[in-house]
């Protein structure tokens, strides 16, 4: 029983992660050859740093607002619209998670803007759901007034959260989801000069919910979060620490002790510390605000702040408004990762 | 059958108190997914509401106030659907209403919460500061009062009163609140529990007049014969008593001060007396189907004469228990010699008001569930008691506070109205605080309700001793007197600012006590149920209102950043009319 319920902290945690190899699969390569590209890739740049490196990309760059939703589609996308959002099913962490992220989100850009719209609080402010999945953290935060751009590579994950937020007409016009990465939606911008609506500089917050651990190059993913971000923008990370702790847990128990979640799903390696992931964004231009540890409770399937960020954590960081101009110029290698959620 | 029903109430009851709801809430969401599952086939281009009240009775009405005024859902659209015809009260009539409600502190400040406490008092209500039970058995006695007079106990007001009250200020919501009068709901269709095509997703309402509403969340108000309730197939626990209720508006031999409830406890089923003015008081006699029915056939002198022998006959009383009763009692009074309240006589009826005899039946009823996916039920929908407490009401205010504050909790989160989240919440925080409360009503009705001289032996010694010990009178006057904290912030508007402003506060003066924090404030009010730790004693009673007697208070170190605004300031008090709960909240300054 205890360790079912365990197992279901455990699953909830990862089963993100799952969903997203799934999608990878299907869109013709595997997560294993992921990670092996990336540690070929790791062991070129070491010595040769101009390589370019793009992994094959099938995922196609297209805008799919809801109206053009065919309806076989929306048929074929019902099984994973379930187990999104299914309360208490697989993604039953990641629900109980809004507890926390949803107020951490909500109170730290209040802090920052000083917006004054009771029953809207987040009215007027444009955010970046990167990695949405089914859009489980993009709609709260579109409740509460935001308008919010959700993208994740996994197109299935797309089209859930499409038909998800298409029933609510508070929704409709402040939620919309693009099936594409987060370097693709920089780059276009880019070619585009910057005019259209996801623009460079255009987003008040970058919010980076329990993704950056299936990242290949946080360092671009730094650079890009930088790129679409206003200067003074915000960027919110959950993440989990690379301790043993996380790695008995996260690993151990639940991949090889309980097999909630495939053999060789997680990478203990992509897992990042607190101390270098705001190592790495303080030299992507951020100022890192706060860190703050999170801790789930499996017996009460709630989540709770605390002191320690041995295992889950949360970041807020600022983009540093002065070192923008010289930042804008300078672009790292080519991006080779596609953001998974 | 009866016991059978009983048992089921307080296993779900033990149920309540002890498992934490947490644990059983898979279980419980599946099993409702079940039940509640219907396609919807109208792909209707309807308008979406957000909350839709069904009944605009008292609770439904005041649940819709309350809802429109939240600060956290300004812009939401709510509909309260009413059956009836509007009713406004231009001018208060003159002779007293028949059905009247006792009102307690606590739901008077949420009426006060939504303004229309202020309307109320400007029309018609009585307060009163002392309760005498007593038994018609024995001369055991038991006194509920406030320590100090000044305040009062409860409210008698009439409940075309309240309505007219709530019904002005959902006037003034028009922009926030809509109403529909005379509408009938002759159809409710059900969501599927999770997301499935080409089903939509939200509770869909056909009314007679054809038109088909949709809502994220329907809150189901429509009263003891709930259609929401049965549409649903909400088991429901249910018993009558055999017994009606006769009421009445009495006229009193002669002026008093009249701020004493009077209540009797007669083998044949309490009768009560209970304040209306000066002059007149409201009766509330539950008896027999039979003996209700020939009170009602009697004419008018024999009637005021059978209230009168019901108030002072002694003839139920045997010596045997009159003599240990009092044996007891001078036991007693030489232990504690101040202890114990004099007994007071109630004052006699001269006659009653014209055609206002009226009975109804009495009965028993407790929903198992008060919540479904997208479906809450509030007030007598849920839960339906004995009025011997004069608590009906209470409960339904308590229910719609609470409601109040959990969605709009919610929608601060940016919840969805109508996730099964809350609603679980506010299910397990009403049915531990209402089964305990319908099961000693129920209880005490039963023990009343005979002459065996044992029963009648035990509860007089349990009155007398009660009487006697201050400190269990004082926890069995809670039970008394409804206990919920008023969680509703008294001004609206100042939200925002406020929680900004104390993340500032946090954010920049970690350690800095309390009374500093707040000596640019000149009041407090409060907001949301927060969890507080560590503790330092200030004192600020002075800055809250006199409703409210702060013991003790809790000063909690805020936290910069992540949930700032989420720790607090707090503070931890009782209130003069909840004697053994102390509610914790938090506080937000007011400029």
């Amino acid at each position: 029983m205890l360790s079912n319920k365990f197992g279901r902290l455990m699953f909830g945690l990862y089963s993100r992660k799952r969903g997203a190899v799934c999608g990878v699969t299907r869109s013709g390569f595997s997560w294993t050859a992921v990670c092996k590209q990336r540690t070929l890739w790791l062991q070129r740049s070491a010595c040769l740093k101009t390589q370019q490196h793009a992994l094959p990309c099938p995922v196609s760059l297209r805008s799919v607002s809801q109206t053009t939703v065919d309806p076989d589609e929306v048929r074929r996308f019902q099984s994973l619209a379930g187990k999104w959002w299914d309360e208490q099913g697989e993604f039953a962490a990641l629900h109980a998670m809004n507890d926390l992220r949803v107020p951490f989100i909500r109170d730290n850009l209040l802090n920052v803007h000083n917006t004054r719209h009771p029953g809207k609080p987040l009215a007027g402010l444009r955010i970046l759901d990167v990695g949405c999945g089914g859009g489980l953290l993009t709609e709260p935060l579109g409740r509460l007034g935001a308008s919010v751009l959700g993208i994740d590579p996994v197109e299935d994950s797309i089209g859930t959260a499409q038909l998800h937020s298409s029933y609510d007409p508070d929704l409709r016009d402040r939620v919309c989801y693009q099936a594409c990465t987060l370097e693709e939606l920089s780059a276009e911008d880019e070619e585009e000069g910057g005019e259209e609506e996801q623009g460079a500089g255009q987003f008040d917050a970058v919010v980076a919910s329990e993704v950056v651990e299936h990242l290949a190059d946080l360092e671009t993913f730094a650079f890009c979060c930088s790129h679409v971000l206003k200067p003074g923008g915000s960027l919110f990370i959950t993440t989990i620490n690379k301790t043993n702790l996380s790695y008995a847990l996260g690993i151990v128990v639940a991949e090889q002790l309980l097999r909630i979640v495939p053999s060789g799903t997680h990478d203990w390696e992509k897992f990042i510390s607190p101390v270098e992931l705001e190592r790495l964004l303080e030299s992507n231009g951020f100022s890192v605000q706060s860190v703050q540890g999170m801790l789930y409770n499996p017996v009460s399937g709630a989540w709770s702040w605390t002191n320690s960020t041995a295992i889950n954590y949360a970041l807020h960081a600022v983009k540093v408004r002065d070192e923008q101009a010289g930042e804008s110029g300078s672009r790292p290698e080519e991006d080779t990762a596609a953001t998974h959620s | 059958m009866h016991k059978l029903t009983r048992a089921t109430l307080a296993l779900n009851g033990l149920g309540r108190c002890f498992i934490a709801e947490k644990h059983l809430s898979g279980i419980k969401i599946i099993s409702r997914g079940l039940v509640c599952a219907e396609h919807g086939n109208d792909p209707g281009k309807n308008e979406v509401y957000d909350v839709i009240i069904s009944g605009g009775g008292m609770v439904g009405s005041a649940m819709a106030c309350s809802l429109g005024m939240d600060p956290n859902l300004e812009g939401k659209k709510i509909l309260l659907l009413e059956a009836g015809n509007k009713k406004v009260m231009d001018k208060v009539p003159d002779t007293y209403s028949t059905r009247v409600s006792s009102i307690s502190p606590g739901s008077a400040t949420l009426l006060s919460s939504i303004g229309a406490w202020e309307q109320i008092t400007k029309m018609r209500c009585k307060p009163y500061q002392k309760m005498q039970v007593w038994d018609a058995c024995s001369d055991a006695l038991i006194t509920f009062d406030k320590e100090n007079l000044q305040d009062e106990m409860a409210y008698i007001v009439e409940n075309d009163i309240v309505v007219a009250a709530l019904t002005q200020q959902l006037d003034g919501l028009s922009d926030n609140v809509q109403v529909k009068y005379r509408s009938k709901v002759v159809k409710y269709a059900w969501p599927m529990p999770h997301q499935a095509a080409e089903s939509i997703p939200w509770v869909q309402i056909t009314l007679a007049s054809g038109e088909t509403l949709q809502t994220k969340l329907l809150i189901g108000a429509d009263g003891p014969n709930s259609m929401v309730r049965r549409e649903l197939g909400i088991p429901t626990v249910k018993w009558g008593y055999d017994q009606s209720a006769v009421v009445a508006v009495l006229h009193l031999s002669e002026p008093t001060e009249n701020n004493v409830a009077w209540q009797r406890f007669l083998p044949t089923g309490p009768i009560a007396m209970l304040p209306l003015s000066d002059t007149e008081s409201s009766l509330v006699w539950s008896a027999s189907h039979r003996f209700a029915e020939e009170l009602l056939e009697m004419d008018e002198e024999s009637f005021v004469d059978a209230i009168n022998s019901a108030f002072w006959s002694n003839e139920n009383q045997s010596e045997l228990i009159e003599t240990a009763g009092s044996l007891f009692r001078s036991a007693l009074s030489a232990i504690m010699p101040s202890a114990g309240s004099p007994r007071q006589l109630p004052p006699s009826v001269a006659g009653i008001g014209p055609k206002s005899r009226v009975m109804f039946p009495l009965g028993m009823g407790h929903a198992s569930e008060y919540i479904r996916h997208r479906v809450a039920l509030i007030g007598d929908a849920a839960h339906r008691v004995h009025p011997l407490a004069g608590q009906g009401a209470n409960l339904g205010f308590g229910d719609v506070a609470c409601l109040t504050q959990l969605l709009s909790q919610a929608a601060f989160n940016g919840k969805d109205l109508g996730a099964i989240q809350h609603l679980l919440e506010y299910e397990t925080e009403r049915q531990r605080h209402n089964l305990p409360m319908m099961a000693a009503i129920d209880l005490m009705k039963r023990l009343y309700s005979t002459n065996v001289a044992p029963v009648v032996l035990l509860r007089t010694f349990g009155l007398q001793a009660t009487n006697m010990l201050p400190s269990l009178k004082v926890s069995s006057s809670s039970l008394y007197v409804q206990t919920y904290a008023p969680l509703h912030p008294f001004e609206t508007g100042h939200h925002y600012d406020n929680i900004n402003h104390l993340s500032n506060l946090c954010s920049t003066s970690t350690a800095t006590p309390p009374s500093t924090l707040f000596s640019d404030y000149t009041e407090l009010y409060f907001s949301g149920v927060y969890n507080f730790q560590g503790s330092e004693p200030t004192t600020m009673a002075s800055k809250f209102s006199p409703k409210f007697s702060v013991t003790k208070s809790v000063w909690v170190g805020c936290r910069a950043g992540p949930g700032a605004a989420d720790s607090g300031v707090g503070l931890c008090f009782h209130t003069p009319f909840i004697t053994d709960h102390s509610c914790e909240m938090a506080l937000f300054p007011t400029k």
